[in-house]
């Protein structure tokens, strides 16, 4: 089986504070992971050192069979939208016509917003392509960065906390999404919610400084603990909780 | 009519004339001024408020009174003829422009003391080289601004700097978008985030310069980011924002100064209580209309 990521032996240590020691892991092509820990676990750290942004102290990545940098262009990244300017004037068409930028063209081509179109429509946001992105609510926000991730045709996605707050509903829906494109694509979805993501994804990465890579179906109560250090209540998904307190039913 | 409508109607008549009188030509250029002016403003200014820059412009504009202080000092207290306050406000201003902009890049935790501290030290040292340089200078014109000090110098430097800035918009729009809107991403799509960033400081840092000799150092702030907040109200996209920005800056200068000339204020400040009255009545004005709608 083809290999998209694999981390050999990484180190990283931020202001002298290890994040990650010794991680070894492969991802193989059309995976459809969720990395999972607690926060200040090294979550957002293993998807910087993944997309080059910041270097490993210690240790080789490889992905797609080259550094991170040089894979760049080939991998579709969503960030969490809270980090955007919610004034920004732009339109749907506009945000995710960015995944078309490129360092050898200044305008975009025909091409460009062809495939910007087709990739909204992919998300089901065909109809608000000329809305304005700030007008939207958040699941329409994720739909739309995921298809600003989906434009550059890439060979692996990496979501950061897609689900972070949106109803239940739309995440249903994203994941549904996710689950069509995981056809041809590689995914990774940064979660801090262990029990909703296991429930669609092949495997999960528990990261919590060291890396712990699961299938689904291992993921237990002990091991949950072995990574928290402590109990934890599993969210259970199939039941529903009201404002008035657990139904449990 | 009221005596009082008739006084306006002879103060708009007498403004029109004093426009077109060969004696009243500093007019003429004030007027052209803040028309060629507001392009610039317009297109940097809204750069300025999405990227959220105000306060590193702020810091640019204040150490350009450093590089005024410096020009004169040497220029009138050392004798070096051809170092003139502009050229002093623009090497301030650029190599300000560069250092605010590698703070802001790595200084993450300090970034705001630095900058402050950037801002008052540029500032003092300004007044600092006039108290050294033999002579009086009239520093309000430069922190308040003064239509008088427009010459035909000012005019070619604003028609050089309109076309630069928008010659690189149009061709860097793109990534210009992407480094104000989501800098992280469009870094990934292969885009050398920090050079466009303090390229767009520079440019800035240029237009502030422009903007120092019209609405002076103190008031930059409010003309560089009043026009592109109101056009914010209403623009659904970043290239519909410059625009409106473009038109309501030249509404405001041209306004600001029939009204500084007809009633002889200041033109600085008139042109900055006017914009700054108006966004804050609609701003007032589109919360009422918000608390209606729910």
């Amino acid at each position: 089986m083809k290999t998209d990521i694999s981390l050999n032996n990484v180190s990283f240590a931020y202001k002298k504070q290890p994040i990650l020691e010794n991680v070894t892991l492969t991802i193989p092509h059309r995976e459809f992971a969720s990395i999972v820990g607690p926060n200040g676990g090294g979550k957002t750290t293993l998807l910087k050192l993944l997309l080059g942004l910041i270097q490993p102290d210690k240790g080789d990545i490889q992905v797609l069979g080259t550094s991170p940098e040089k894979a760049r262009e080939r991998l579709g990244y969503m960030p969490q939208y809270a980090h955007l300017d919610m004034t920004f004037p732009a339109t749907v068409l506009d945000v995710v016509l960015m995944g078309r930028l490129k360092k050898s063209t200044f305008w975009f081509s025909r091409k460009d917003r062809d495939q910007a179109l087709s990739a909204i429509k992919t998300v089901d946001m065909a109809a608000f392509a000329g809305t304005g992105f700030h007008e939207l609510s958040g699941g329409q926000k994720q739909r739309v960065l995921i298809a600003r991730a989906l434009c550059g045709r890439p060979d692996i996605l990496l979501l950061d906390e897609p689900t972070a707050n949106v109803d239940h509903e739309t995440e249903e829906n994203l994941f549904s999404i996710l689950q069509d494109l995981n056809r041809d694509m590689t995914i990774l979805v940064v979660s801090h919610d262990l029990g909703f993501v296991s429930k669609y994804v092949k495997t999960v990465i528990c990261v919590n400084r060291q890396v712990v890579f699961h299938p689904t179906t291992l993921v237990e109560g002990t091991m949950i603990k072995d990574i928290y250090y402590g109990d934890l209540k599993m969210v259970r998904h199939d039941h529903r909780c009201s404002e008035e307190g657990h139904c449990n039913d | 009519m009221t005596t009082g409508a008739v006084k306006k109607a002879i103060a708009m008549i007498e403004f029109f004339q004093a426009l077109v009188d060969p004696d009243n030509r500093f007019l003429a250029y004030a007027m052209a001024m803040g028309g060629l002016a507001s392009i610039a403003f317009g297109i940097i200014g809204t750069f300025v408020t999405i990227k959220r820059i105000s306060y590193l412009a702020g810091a640019i504009s204040h150490s350009v009174f450093g590089g005024i202080g410096l020009a004169l000092y040497l220029q009138v207290g050392m004798g070096i003829s051809w170092f003139d306050p502009i050229l002093g406000a623009v090497l301030a201003a650029v190599v300000s422009a560069l250092v605010v902009g590698l703070v802001s890049i790595h200084a993450k935790e300090r970034e705001d003391t630095i900058i402050g501290t950037l801002w008052a030290v540029g500032m003092a040292c300004g007044i600092l080289f006039i108290d050294r340089t033999p002579g009086y200078f009239n520093l309000s014109s430069y922190l308040f601004g003064d239509i008088l000090l427009i010459s035909h110098r000012d005019l070619i430097f604003v028609i050089c700097l309109d076309m630069l800035i928008v010659g690189v918009v149009v061709l860097f729009f793109n990534r210009f978008f992407g480094v104000c809107f989501d800098n992280e991403f469009t870094l990934l799509r292969g885009i050398n985030t920090t050079f466009f960033y303090l390229f767009l400081l520079v440019l800035t840092a240029l237009t502030v310069v422009l903007l120092v000799r019209i609405v002076g150092i103190v008031l930059v702030i409010a003309l560089l980011t009043i026009p592109p907040a109101i056009a914010g109200f209403y623009a659904r996209r970043l290239w519909e924002m410059m625009l409106y920005s473009v038109i309501l800056c030249a509404a405001f200068t041209w306004t600001g100064l029939g009204i500084s000339y007809s009633l002889s204020f200041s033109s600085g400040p008139t042109i900055i209580v006017l914009c700054g009255t108006v966004y804050l009545v609609l701003l007032a004005a589109n919360k009422f209309i918000f608390h209606l709608k729910k």
